[in-house]
């Protein structure tokens, strides 16, 4: 049984510890915002917080988690950062499919809280994990940038 | 209940016109497009008339509002998307045609998915580019035909002539007193009214459009996607759900030898193991077989994969290995092959050229890997089987899954989710009918099979793989005067003929055959291929491995003469004419009528010049810097681009900047032609960069993004810029989901040259530029 705390909710979790959180959130929680693309972390799309860290939780154990806070993209309407960086998604028409959206989110996101003026290379590094197939990338990129209150800056 | 006054009753007869039922037929003229209709092929008899657009897929067009349109009582109007959104738009792009026709204001609009049902709704087979060229008329019609019974009510109530009265903006006025009703009110009444026949309909102006062509309309799903609540194939959950990860041979064509379940059946919450029956080539859209174990989560369904012991018989695909693959393409592609277009004579205009050149290129197999892997859930009950996935041909869905139960298609019902990404992988519904065959097997349980990236990129309908060989006879001034072309890849045809080992007529029309070149003498060769895997369509499919090799070439003759590379391609493209695709001996053309869409090669030249003057083509470039160009027309829409590389001193390329130049009649949602055109650059860029599929031992050597590499944000181009050229309405349209993609791997490799002298033949580049 794994005690974890999910978009501030307390949980026990009655799965085998081995179990990548991804599973238990969509299988377990039926909280499917959360993507599975590759399951080995190379795609971002499962991408959540951890104590506040962007994590892959395809690859996250349960038994990491224990006692710790978990925030998945069904919370960021009520995060002030992930609610900006969803309104600039949604004002830009960003996703195509959007199947990848909600991992980019978490990612940028997380970016923002510890770096609120990424400069081009900080937003290639911090989205380097979180592919989109669509190839939104562009409007992605534009999307950080006015979350973040900087129009079209560059490096 | 009155159709249009609440939710949407099936079961009403609509009136469709123009229905015809087309199987595949092949390099027949009249093909339309990627017709799939069970009970494929049939041979064309003489008497076919031609059948081109919507009018030539299966099912045609439906135009009846009461199957599209209905109106609550609160005056919320249901639009009905009957195409499958996989990002291109389609789900907001719909339903804003037939809004803007209905004077619906779009903040009361909800769009509503079509299951598979072709006869209510017309083809839903959504690939090929197709959706807003087929059904931009019948949707206007669909909205113009509503508003008409909303003024007829509101006229009925009023007791005024109906030409006093107009729709406007979700209410009906009457001009003379300004009365007004709004749609919620004059539901119930309108339902009852009579459905105009169709030449009586009065279609807007197009100065008179409030959402078509703004491009101001945000996505219908957006705030669905970025708050985590869109539902895709994956995410469905039925009460009692079972979950199932399927083992499929590791070889095409291979089967289970023996296997055994008793490590897995010990695993945590696996439930069952389940052999699923594969079936002899060829594949058409029917599971691989295998073997599947089922669980109560995911997770132990993917332990217990693990844990499973299978013996398979590999069949005779087990030594399909790519290099030799290769040399097998090229010694086709260097000996004369079927000729499919000849004119004037290549051989007497060689002999007499000034200088003959020729190049050889190769593209590898592709992969499509969508971000959501395919997923599909079915259940059974009482004789009747839903399913509920992502596919882009929910009728298909329908029809093998029932066919595969031993059903009737009326007791089938395909729910068609978001895609999480198709690009013509989800146009073949073979998970679906995996998760029937497995629902079955657990007495009608629900039972979800997931893909997973392995099982993705193993399994595959691959893009086929291609050597395109390319001679030409240029005169004194380096202008080609004769031209030669060997295409050798195995046909997508063998996923429907066994047999089937050269390209269809649709395969050749995308951009071999119909060269629109001002060259006296062409001949175009197709040697045979045989195909050792599944061979599916890849966004823009044939059109990949042409425009490479086409534009590449090109360019290298442009060099070669010393030419300005953007000059020498519009001298290549001659003058602006017009040329029956009949001449170019196409007899496909998209499955378009060759009367409504020549290949213009005034339209071709015009995007050329576009993206040349918007990149500021002739600028004098940094140092490590160069412009490439390419153009290509494809779904009947003209594509330039120009990008710009820099290549660093120790060969790492990146891209500053694209520019495309697309040509596709009216936009009718520019922000989503825009989108499609970035999202079709980076795709292009990843095709032409970084991504290869390769077998070895008959099985695919990749299995996850650390050996498929597609591209991320670092290594996209840093600025897409997209130049629409202005469309009239009169114009047919042309597609854009696809189109953007063939220019961008030459456009690429032509700037590389540019920069480094080096000329790629061979995709994808990844370390061929490394000093």
């Amino acid at each position: 049984m794994t005690p974890v705390t999910i978009n501030g909710r307390r949980h026990d979790i009655d799965l085998p510890a081995d179990t990548p959180l991804l599973w238990a959130l969509r299988d377990e929680l039926g909280l499917t915002g959360t993507k599975f693309g590759c399951g080995m972390a190379l795609c971002g799309a499962c991408t959540v917080h951890l104590d506040g860290q962007a994590v892959r939780s395809c690859m996250t154990p349960l038994s990491a988690v224990a006692n710790k806070k978990v925030t998945t993209i069904e919370a960021m309407g009520a995060d002030p950062v992930g609610k900006v960086v969803q309104t600039a998604w949604i004002e830009i028409n960003v996703p195509q499919c959007g199947y990848c959206q909600t991992g980019q989110i978490m990612s940028a996101t997380a970016l923002l809280k510890r770096n609120p003026k990424p400069t081009d290379a900080d937003i290639d590094r911090a989205m380097a994990g979180n592919i989109c197939r669509c190839g939104t990338y562009s409007r992605i990129r534009t999307a950080i940038k006015q979350a973040a209150g900087l129009q079209g800056a560059k490096s | 209940m009155s159709p249009l006054a609440g939710p949407m009753v099936p079961g009403r007869p609509v009136t469709i016109a123009n229905v015809s039922r087309r199987g595949f037929l092949r390099g027949v003229s009249g093909l339309a497009g990627l017709v799939l209709a069970v009970g494929y092929p049939r041979p064309a008899r003489a008497d076919d008339p031609p059948k081109y657009g919507a009018d030539g897929m299966p099912n045609g067009w439906v135009d009846d509002p009461i199957a599209f349109v209905s109106v609550a009582d609160d005056g919320t109007v249901s639009i009905v998307c009957h195409r499958s959104e996989m990002g291109q738009g389609v789900r907001t792009g719909m339903p804003m045609i037939v809004a803007d026709e209905l004077e619906a204001d779009w903040k009361r609009v909800r769009v509503v998915q079509a299951p598979g049902d072709e006869k209510r709704y017309g083809n839903q087979d959504t690939d090929g580019s197709r959706s807003t060229r087929h059904f931009f008329d019948p949707m206007r019609r669909c909205g113009a035909a509503a508003r008409a019974m909303l003024e007829a009510a509101a006229a009925a109530r009023w007791k005024v002539p109906v030409a006093e009265v107009e729709a406007k903006n979700h209410e009906v006025v009457h001009r003379p007193t300004g009365r007004r009703l709004g749609y919620g009110a004059l539901a119930k009444a309108a339902a009852a009214q009579p459905v105009p026949a169709r030449e009586t309909l009065r279609l807007k102006h197009p100065s008179q459009f409030r959402y078509i062509g703004k491009g101001q309309i945000k996505l219908v799903d957006g705030p669905d996607i970025a708050t985590g609540k869109a539902k895709y194939g994956i995410d469905t959950r039925l009460p009692d759900m079972l979950y199932a990860v399927v083992a499929r041979p590791p070889v095409y064509g291979g089967t289970v030898a023996s296997y055994d379940d008793t490590e897995a059946l010990k695993v945590p919450g696996v439930v069952r193991v389940v052999a699923i029956d594969g079936s002899p080539a060829p594949p058409e859209f029917k599971p691989l077989g295998g073997v599947a174990v089922i669980g109560r989560s995911t997770w132990a369904a993917m332990q217990g994969r693990k844990a499973l012991q299978i013996g398979w018989d590999d069949g005779p695909n087990s030594g399909y290995d790519s290099a030799a693959f290769k040399a097998t393409l090229e010694e086709a592609a260097r000996k004369p092959g079927p000729v499919v277009r000849n004119d004037g004579n290549v051989e007497t205009a060689m002999a007499g050229a000034a200088r003959r050149l020729s190049a050889e290129y190769y593209i590898p197999h592709l992969a499509h890997a969508t971000m959501e892997p395919p997923a599909a859930v079915a259940r059974i009950a009482n004789g009747k089987c839903e399913v509920w996935g992502c596919f882009q041909s929910p009728q298909a869905a329908r029809d093998l899954v029932a066919k595969r139960l031993g059903l009737s298609p009326a007791d089938v019902t395909v729910h068609v989710t978001l895609l999480g990404g198709g690009f013509g992988r989800k146009s073949k519904c073979d998970y679906g009918i995996e998760a029937a065959v497995l629902s079955q097997a657990m007495d009608g349980k629900p039972v979800k099979v997931t893909w997973t990236r392995e099982d993705d990129l193993h399994h595959t309908y691959f893009h086929t793989v291609s050597v395109e060989h390319l001679e030409a006879g240029v005169d004194a001034r380096g202008k080609p005067v004769a031209w030669l072309h060997r295409s050798v890849a195995p046909t997508l045809m063998s996923t429907f003929d066994a047999a089937a080992d050269q390209e269809a007529a649709l395969e050749l029309g995308m951009g071999v055959i119909n060269v629109p070149f001002a060259i006296p003498n062409v001949r175009i060769e197709n040697p045979e291929a045989t195909a050792h895997t599944r061979i599916g369509w890849f966004r823009s499919v044939s059109n990949i491995p042409h425009a490479f090799a086409v534009q590449s070439f090109v360019g290298e003759l442009a060099a070669a003469a010393g030419r300005d590379p953007k000059e020498f391609l519009l001298e290549v493209i001659g003058p602006a004419r017009w040329i029956s695709p009949g001449t170019l001996k196409d007899s496909w053309n998209h499955g378009e009528d060759p009367e409504r869409y020549p290949v213009d090669t005034g339209r071709l030249r015009r995007v050329v010049e576009t993206a040349a003057r918007e990149a500021r083509w002739g600028r004098a470039m940094p140092k490590g810097r160069g412009l490439g160009i390419a153009a290509h027309y494809s779904f009947v829409t003209y594509v330039a681009t120009v990008v710009e590389v820099a290549v660093d001193d120790k060969g790492a390329l990146t891209i500053p900047r694209v520019d495309i130049a697309v040509d596709c009649g009216a936009s009718i949602n520019p922000d989503r032609v825009r989108a499609q055109m970035e999202g079709a650059c980076v795709m292009g860029v990843g095709i032409a960069t970084s991504s290869e599929m390769s077998f070895k031992d008959g099985r695919a050597e990749q299995g996850n993004f650390n050996t498929y590499e597609v591209t991320r944000i670092a290594a996209a181009p840093r600025e897409i810029r997209v130049h629409i050229l202005p469309g009239d309405f009169d114009l047919p349209l042309g597609g854009v989901g696809e189109p953007g993609v063939p220019p961008i791997p030459p456009a690429l490799c032509n700037a590389i040259f540019a920069v480094t002298g080096k000329r790629i033949r061979r995709l994808p580049i990844r370390d061929q530029l490394k000093a």
